[in-house]
């Protein structure tokens, strides 16, 4: 029996098949011991840490923060979702 | 002519490792400051208006295209992408949910919210959009929700979810900008901390193969376990937060039960929602309902990829034989502890932490990748490797040196926010300024929302390029069906009348029908299958001419 045209395959035929094949086993057997150092922060990263501190940071935040904390935070009701 | 050879189920992907086709949805929290009583479902529908507003002011052709909600099975679809050329018709669409009319709002809400709001020249109010990348946007109860395309990896998950928070930013800049309506601000975060919850979900592709059963005893204590890298954080503990202090996750203390249906009551770990969106007799959307939202970008690709190997662990029977003695109250327990010392009992009368848990899975996971080959650095899939890599990195740094991880993991970095306001103000846990903080720090609007002031200063790492997830907005992913819907929307939005997950529906003059072109199978409708043909057309008669094989100019009308 003829299955129909597949309309979205049938113009290059790619069914991605060669992917399925498993890769060569890998022969590295240092699972248990193959934990990487952490990785070094980056740069800009160390320098946020390094020179600006978190007095600076809240600093910063203050002014972002809404005002009236107590009424904005009591007035955020949702209804129910999933 | 014979049938092509089917994908493997689960798709064509390497198996074993961190890929599989995947997405997320993201309820948002929903307020109007200047109006706090608005009714919260009418507010949503503004948001989805509004991103219809933008759209069509970027795209010439026309409003993104209404969700299509028929459920009907297409003739010919055993392999998915068959055609069903004369299947509906356009009177069928109309008495379809996509579109509230006027009338249906003055009953549910009373006609004085009505004269407030803002329909469109039609007099409808749009409560569902499909986007030209694929998503889905639309209203959810009473939030708006966006449910990102279809995606392979978890890098591509974190793009098109994070795409969802411009596209809500876009809606609110829309909003903020009319006059007539009060600003609305969005929340991606997933509690009101007054008793109410709403989600943030992910969905799996897995094999209908694979028994319920395994799915179960597999990914319980991963679950219970998975939110010390991938927790959002929360402020309060209890459903009320009656009780003061600082938990892991948003969601944890909503759970109250092991397995069931349900999503919005009585709550479970796992959920057994099966609308597998897809071929129902090969595939199962795994729908996941127990994490949090997250706007850090490691957590959430940690969320996914971590998620998807342990789900290819089970596929391969290779899962960790561990069962932790009532996991609901674990879940909690874990939750609450952010010393991480917190001993969870096993039936099996062992005790473990959450990071003995985690690395059992983790070692589990890199065996199996590294038997697969998908985790070679070099010849694997180009994911695995670093999902595991990472998720290493995260556990050893949450075991021995947190300061590292505070760049990383979401509910860290907000703890260091809140523990530096409780030390240079002498704030109590319950100080109001706490909690404008905890909910703040999910505002979507990059100048106000406090994770956004944490990635402009580095303090949160960044692994995607901004311009990688500003693109994702408008483009939808390479290697999904995602990419037929998404351009279907784009190139011819103007006779696209409705798409769904595994259709899309066209109105094209001189076909006389509607065009119901079937999605079924995820990994096709691909770039590789479709782009060509995407390109050879620039109107949407001939293209569908050539889609479903017509050889000549539609039929007349």
């Amino acid at each position: 029996m003829e299955d129909p045209p597949d309309p979205l395959t049938h113009k290059g035929g790619i069914t991605m098949a060669g992917q399925e094949q498993q890769q060569p086993q890998s022969r590295d057997s240092q699972v248990d011991e193959d934990i990487p150092e952490a990785p070094p922060a980056p740069p800009e990263a160390q320098a946020s840490a390094s020179t600006e501190g978190v007095d600076d940071l809240l600093d910063e935040i203050d002014g972002v923060l809404e005002s009236n904390a107590e009424e904005f935070v009591r007035a955020f009701v949702q209804k129910g979702g999933q | 002519m014979t049938a092509a050879p089917e994908p493997a189920a689960g798709g064509a992907l390497p198996a074993g490792g961190a890929m599989r086709v995947m997405g997320a949805e993201t309820e948002y929290g929903i307020h109007a400051p200047s109006a706090p009583s608005a009714n919260a479902t009418m507010m949503s529908a503004r948001v989805v208006q509004a991103y219809a507003q933008v759209t069509r002011q970027r795209a010439a052709g026309g409003a993104e295209t209404r969700w299509d909600y028929t459920d009907e099975e297409p003739l010919h679809d055993a392999r998915g992408w068959t055609v069903d050329r004369a299947s509906a018709h356009p009177s069928q669409l109309t008495d379809q949910p996509p579109v509230l009319d006027a009338e249906a709002v003055a009953l549910a809400y009373g006609r004085e919210e009505l004269e407030l709001d803002g329909q469109d020249e039609s007099g409808t109010l749009l409560m569902n959009m499909v986007l030209g990348n694929g998503a889905r946007l639309y209203v959810d109860h009473a939030h708006p929700e966006y449910s990102s395309p279809e995606v392979t990896n978890p890098r591509d998950a974190v793009i098109w979810d994070a795409a969802g928070d411009l596209v809500a930013l876009a809606a609110v800049r829309r909003l903020a900008a009319d006059p007539d309506l009060p600003p609305v601000n969005l929340y991606k975060n997933n509690t009101d901390n007054k008793s109410v919850s709403y989600g943030s979900h992910e969905n799996y592709l897995m094999p209908r193969s694979v028994p319920f059963g395994d799915i179960v005893r597999g990914l319980t204590p991963f679950f219970v376990t998975r939110q010390i890298f991938c927790g959002a954080g929360r402020l309060g503990i209890g459903q009320d937060s009656s009780t003061p202090g600082f938990q892991i996750s948003q969601r944890a203390d909503f759970f109250e039960a092991e397995v069931g249906l349900e999503t919005t009551i009585r709550r479970p770990i796992i959920n057994t929602r099966d609308e597998p969106h897809a071929t129902a007799d090969k595939y199962r959307r795994l729908h996941v309902i127990i994490g949090d939202a997250n706007l850090s970008q490691v957590s959430n690709y940690l969320k996914f990829g971590t998620t998807a190997m342990v789900l290819s662990l089970i596929e391969a029977g290779l899962a960790p034989k561990v069962e932790v003695h009532e996991p609901v109250q674990a879940l909690q327990t874990v939750s609450h502890d952010t010393s991480l010392t917190a001993m969870l009992r096993l039936v099996d009368g062992r005790r473990v932490t959450a990071l003995d848990l985690q690395w059992m899975y983790h070692e589990a996971a890199a065996k199996l990748a590294q038997d697969t080959g998908v985790g070679d650095a070099v010849d694997g899939d180009g994911h695995t490797h670093d999902v595991l890599d990472r998720w290493a990195t995260v556990l050893t740094q949450l075991d021995s040196n947190r300061a590292a991880a505070t760049s990383s993991v979401e509910w860290l970095a907000k703890l260091s926010l809140l523990d530096g306001y409780r030390q240079r103000d002498g704030l109590e846990w319950n100080d109001a300024r706490l909690g404008l903080v905890d909910l703040q720090w999910a505002d979507i609007r990059p100048e106000k929302g406090l994770y956004y002031r944490f990635l402009a200063r580095n303090r949160m790492q960044r692994i995607i390029d901004d311009g990688a997830i500003a693109a994702a907005v408008g483009e939808p992913p390479a290697d999904t069906r995602a990419f037929f819907r998404g351009k279907c929307i784009s190139s011819f939005g103007k006779d696209v009348v409705g798409a769904s997950w595994d259709s899309v529906i066209f109105d094209v003059p001189g076909y006389g029908r509607l065009q119901r072109v079937p999605t079924r199978e995820p990994l096709r409708g691909t770039k590789a299958l479709t782009g060509p043909l995407f390109e050879r057309y620039r109107e949407a008669g001939p293209f569908l001419g050539e889609l479903l094989g017509h050889n000549t100019a539609p039929p007349a009308a």
